[in-house]
C-alpha cells in the first residue's frame, strides 16, 4: 500500500540545511495498522505530510498503491489525495461555518460525485460513526469526541485506502479518546490500512505494528524483519518508552 | 461546483459582516464616482450617427482670411459656418450624393385649431436632403423633394411632439398650418429622433435643443426668415435683406453625404478648387483654405465633450482605482483569516484551481453586490450632477438601462482583478500547513 524507500526531507534556508527525514525505508502492507512514534521534531509530521501527498519529498522514492508520486503535478497529487487517502487531524480541522453533513460532503464534492450519491455516502457514514441525528450541527455544537467522530467520517466517506491519523486522541479526555480509538479499530477490522502518529505507547500498542522514528529515521518496535532499515533495531533498545 | 462555491461565498461573507461591508461600499462607492462621470462621458462623446458618421461631412471655407484679427494661435481654424453666397454656390454644384444647407429660425405658428393658441417654436430651414442623409425617422408622410426645394414649396414637417401638441397626435399630413402669417401644407411627421449630441447643429444647445419644424430652406429665404443663432461678418453689409444675402456674413451650417472614399476626395478637390476660383474672382485675397470633416471628426473639432467632463471621469476612474486597491487590501485580510479551511481543503482533495474558483466566486459576488451599491449611488450622483450642471448639459444625466448593466460589468471585473492577488496568495497555501501547525 506504502512504500518509502530511501526517503529524504530537507528543509532549506539561505544559511542552513535541516534534515527533517533522512534516507527513512518504510513498507506498509494492505490492510495494516501501523502506529508511528517518536519525540518531537523527531520528523513524525514530515513523515506523514509525505505520506499523505501534502508535501514533496526532496530525495528517494515513495509508491503509493502502485504509484510512484514523484513528479505528480498539484492536480494529480490532489486526485490521488482525495481518492486514496483519509486524513484525521489531531485538532479535527471541522470548517467551521459548515455543517457535519456539508464538512463530511467536502472530498465527495471535489471528486464529483453526484448528489444523490453523496447523501447516500454520507447518511451511511454518519450511521457508521453514530451521528446520524447530529448532520445539521454545526462543529461548534459539538463535543471533542463527536468532532472527531465527524473529521473520521469525513475521512472515512471517499471510502480510502489509506486512513492516515495525527494524534486523533491527542486533544481527547479518556473516555472520549477510548470511543474514538474503538472507532479506529472497528475500520481496520473492516480491512482499512492506518498508519497513525500518536505520542500515547498505550495507543500505539493496540496498533499491529509500531514504528519508532528518531531524528528523521526509522527505528521499529515489533516489525518484521524484512521492513526495518537494518541496523537501526538494536539502537531501539535504548530509547525511551514514553518518547516525547 | 458553481453554485456550490456561490453557496460557500455566501457564507463566507457572512462569517465576517464589518469586512464585508467595508469591500462592498470600496466597491460601491469607486463605482458610483466613475459610472456617473461614465454616463455623462458616454452621453456626451457618443456617436449620433454610427450608421453614417463615417459618410456625413461638413465642408468648411475660409470666408475671413488670415487678416481676419484672430489670435495666432488660432490662425488656423475655420468657421463652422457658411455665407449665403457659399451656401448656394454649394448647391448648385450638386458636387455630393446628398447635400443640405440650414439655418435655425425661430417661427410663430397659428394652429387651425381655434383651441390653441399662436405659438413660437425653434425651426430649421433646410433642405430635403436633411432627412434621407440623416436617416430621419417619419411616422405620417414624407420628406419634401429637391423639386419642392427648387420651388420653393410651402411646405412643413412637423415633429412628433408639435404634432401631439396641435392634432393630438392623429396623421396631420395634408393640413393646413399658418407659419408666420401664411398657410403652410404639413408634408411629413417625424417619429421619435433625438440624436444626442445634435451633431447637426453644435452650438449654444448641442444636447437639449430641439427643432419642432422643418421647412424648405429656398422657401425661408423668400420669407427673409432670420437665423435664431449667431452671425458673424467680416467687412461691411449691405441694407436690408439682399445687403445681408449677398454679405460676407457666415450664418448657414452645410453638410454633405459622401458614401466612398472616391466621393470624399472628389469633394475635396471641389472645395479645393471652389476656394481657388473666389481668390481668382478676387472675393478672397488669400490661398485656399478649406476642410471636410466627418460627424466624429467634427464633433472632436467643436469640443463637444466640455472639458470638465473630461477632467473629471478621469478623476472618477482614479478614484475606482483607489478604491479597488482597497478592496485588494480587505480581501487579503478576508482572504488570508481563512486559509486554515483552504488548507484543510487541499488536504481533502481540493486542487489549486479549485481554491482559485471559490475565491473568485466569492471575489464575483462582493463585485455583483458592490456593483447594484454602485448603481444606487450612480443614480444619487447624476441627480447632483443635474443641479451642477449647465441646464443643456442635464440632459447627459440620463441613467439608462444599459448603463446598470455596464456598471455591474464594471464592478465585477474590477473585483476579480482586485481579487486576483488575495485569491493567488489563498492558492499558495501548503496543504500541509494545518498538520503542522499542530
Amino acid at each position: 500500500m506504502l512504500k518509502m524507500t530511501g526517503l529524504s526531507k530537507v528543509y532549506r534556508t539561505e544559511v542552513v540545511e535541516t534534515y527533517a527525514l533522512r534516507e527513512l525505508t518504510l513498507e506498509v502492507q494492505e490492510g495494516e495498522f501501523v502506529a508511528v512514534m517518536g519525540p518531537s521534531g523527531s520528523g513524525k509530521t514530515t513523515f506523514l505530510t509525505i505520506a499523505g501527498l501534502l508535501e514533496e519529498l526532496s530525495a528517494g522514492e515513495y509508491w503509493l498503491d502502485g504509484v510512484d508520486t514523484r513528479g505528480l503535478t498539484d492536480r494529480q497529487r490532489s486526485r490521488l489525495r482525495n481518492e486514496k487517502i483519509g486524513f484525521v487531524f489531531q485538532s479535527f480541522n471541522l470548517i467551521s461555518d459548515l455543517t457535519v453533513h456539508e464538512n463530511i460532503d467536502v472530498p465527495l464534492r471535489y471528486r464529483g460525485l453526484p448528489a444523490s450519491e453523496r447523501r447516500r455516502r454520507i447518511d451511511a457514514v454518519l450511521e457508521r460513526v453514530g451521528l446520524t441525528s447530529r448532520a445539521r450541527h454545526y462543529a461548534s455544537e459539538m463535543s471533542g469526541g463527536q468532532q472527531q467522530r465527524v473529521a473520521i467520517a469525513r475521512a472515512l466517506v471517499g471510502e480510502p485506502r489509506l486512513l492516515l491519523a495525527d494524534e486523533p486522541t491527542g486533544n481527547l479526555d479518556t473516555q472520549m479518546a477510548r470511543g474514538v480509538m474503538e472507532l479506529l479499530e472497528d475500520i481496520h477490522l473492516r480491512g482499512a490500512t492506518i498508519v497513525m502518529v500518536t505520542h500515547d505507547p498505550a495507543l500505539a500498542a493496540r496498533a499491529q505494528r509500531q514504528v519508532y522514528i528518531s531524528d528523521g529515521q526509522i527505528m521499529a518496535l515489533g516489525m518484521p524483519p524484512h521492513l526495518v532499515d537494518g541496523g537501526h533495531a538494536s539502537q531501539l533498545a535504548t530509547q525511551p518508552s514514553e518518547p516525547v | 461546483m458553481f453554485g456550490y462555491y456561490f453557496n460557500l461565498a455566501l457564507r463566507s461573507l457572512r462569517r465576517n459582516i464589518i469586512l464585508t461591508v467595508l469591500m462592498i461600499a470600496a466597491i460601491g462607492i469607486g463605482i458610483g464616482a466613475s459610472m456617473t462621470m461614465l454616463t455623462v462621458f458616454r452621453a456626451a462623446s457618443g456617436d449620433p450617427i454610427p450608421q453614417k458618421s463615417a459618410q456625413l461631412f461638413v465642408p468648411q471655407i475660409d470666408n475671413f482670411g488670415p487678416q481676419s484679427g484672430m489670435p495666432a494661435q488660432y490662425a488656423d481654424l475655420l468657421t463652422p459656418d457658411l455665407t449665403y453666397i457659399d451656401a448656394i454656390g454649394f448647391l448648385r454644384s450638386q458636387a455630393a450624393t446628398r447635400q443640405a444647407a440650414m439655418y435655425p429660425t425661430l417661427l410663430a405658428i397659428t394652429p387651425t385649431d381655434p383651441a390653441h393658441s399662436p405659438m413660437q417654436v425653434d425651426a430649421r430651414a433646410t433642405s430635403g436632403d436633411f432627412f434621407p442623409m440623416f436617416d430621419v425617422p417619419f411616422k405620417f408622410g414624407g420628406p419634401w423633394t429637391r423639386t419642392e426645394d427648387d420651388g420653393h414649396a410651402s411646405v412643413v414637417v412637423l415633429t412628433r411632439k408639435l404634432n401631439n401638441l396641435l392634432f393630438g397626435g392623429s396623421n396631420s399630413v395634408g393640413q393646413q398650418l399658418t407659419v408666420g402669417g401664411k398657410p403652410y401644407r404639413i408634408i411629413g411627421v417625424l417619429d421619435e429622433w433625438h440624436p444626442a449630441p445634435r451633431f447637426y447643429d453644435v452650438g449654444a444647445q448641442t444636447f437639449s435643443g430641439e427643432d419642432q419644424l422643418f421647412l424648405p430652406f429656398t422657401r425661408a429665404i423668400d420669407e427673409q426668415m432670420s437665423t435664431s443663432s449667431s452671425f458673424n461678418c467680416s467687412g461691411a453689409t449691405g441694407p436690408g435683406w439682399e445687403g445681408m444675402l449677398h454679405s460676407n456674413c457666415i450664418w448657414i451650417r452645410f453638410w454633405v453625404e459622401l458614401s466612398t472614399a472616391r466621393d470624399v476626395a472628389s469633394y475635396n478637390t471641389f472645395l479645393h478648387n471652389y476656394a481657388a476660383e473666389q481668390q481668382q474672382t478676387g472675393r478672397f485675397h488669400w490661398p485656399p483654405h478649406v476642410a471636410l470633416r466627418n460627424v466624429t471628426q467634427w464633433l472632436s473639432y467643436n469640443h463637444v465633450v466640455p472639458a470638465a467632463v473630461d477632467t473629471l471621469t478621469s478623476v472618477s476612474f482614479a478614484l475606482l482605482l483607489v478604491c479597488v486597491v482597497n478592496a485588494i487590501g480587505l480581501m487579503l485580510a478576508k482572504f488570508m483569516a481563512g486559509t486554515g479551511a483552504v488548507s484543510v481543503r487541499r488536504a481533502l482533495g481540493a486542487t489549486r484551481e479549485a481554491v482559485f474558483a471559490q475565491f473568485m466566486v466569492e471575489a464575483g459576488v462582493v463585485g455583483l453586490v458592490g456593483g447594484l451599491v454602485g448603481v444606487g449611488l450612480t443614480k444619487l450622483g447624476l441627480v447632483s450632477c443635474r443641479a451642477v450642471l449647465d441646464e443643456d448639459l442635464s440632459v447627459l444625466t440620463r441613467f439608462h438601462g444599459s448603463d446598470v448593466l455596464i456598471a455591474l460589468a464594471v464592478a465585477l471585473v474590477a473585483t476579480l482583478l482586485a481579487g486576483l492577488y488575495p485569491t493567488w496568495r489563498a492558492m499558495q497555501v501548503q496543504p500541509a500547513s494545518q498538520l503542522k501547525a499542530q
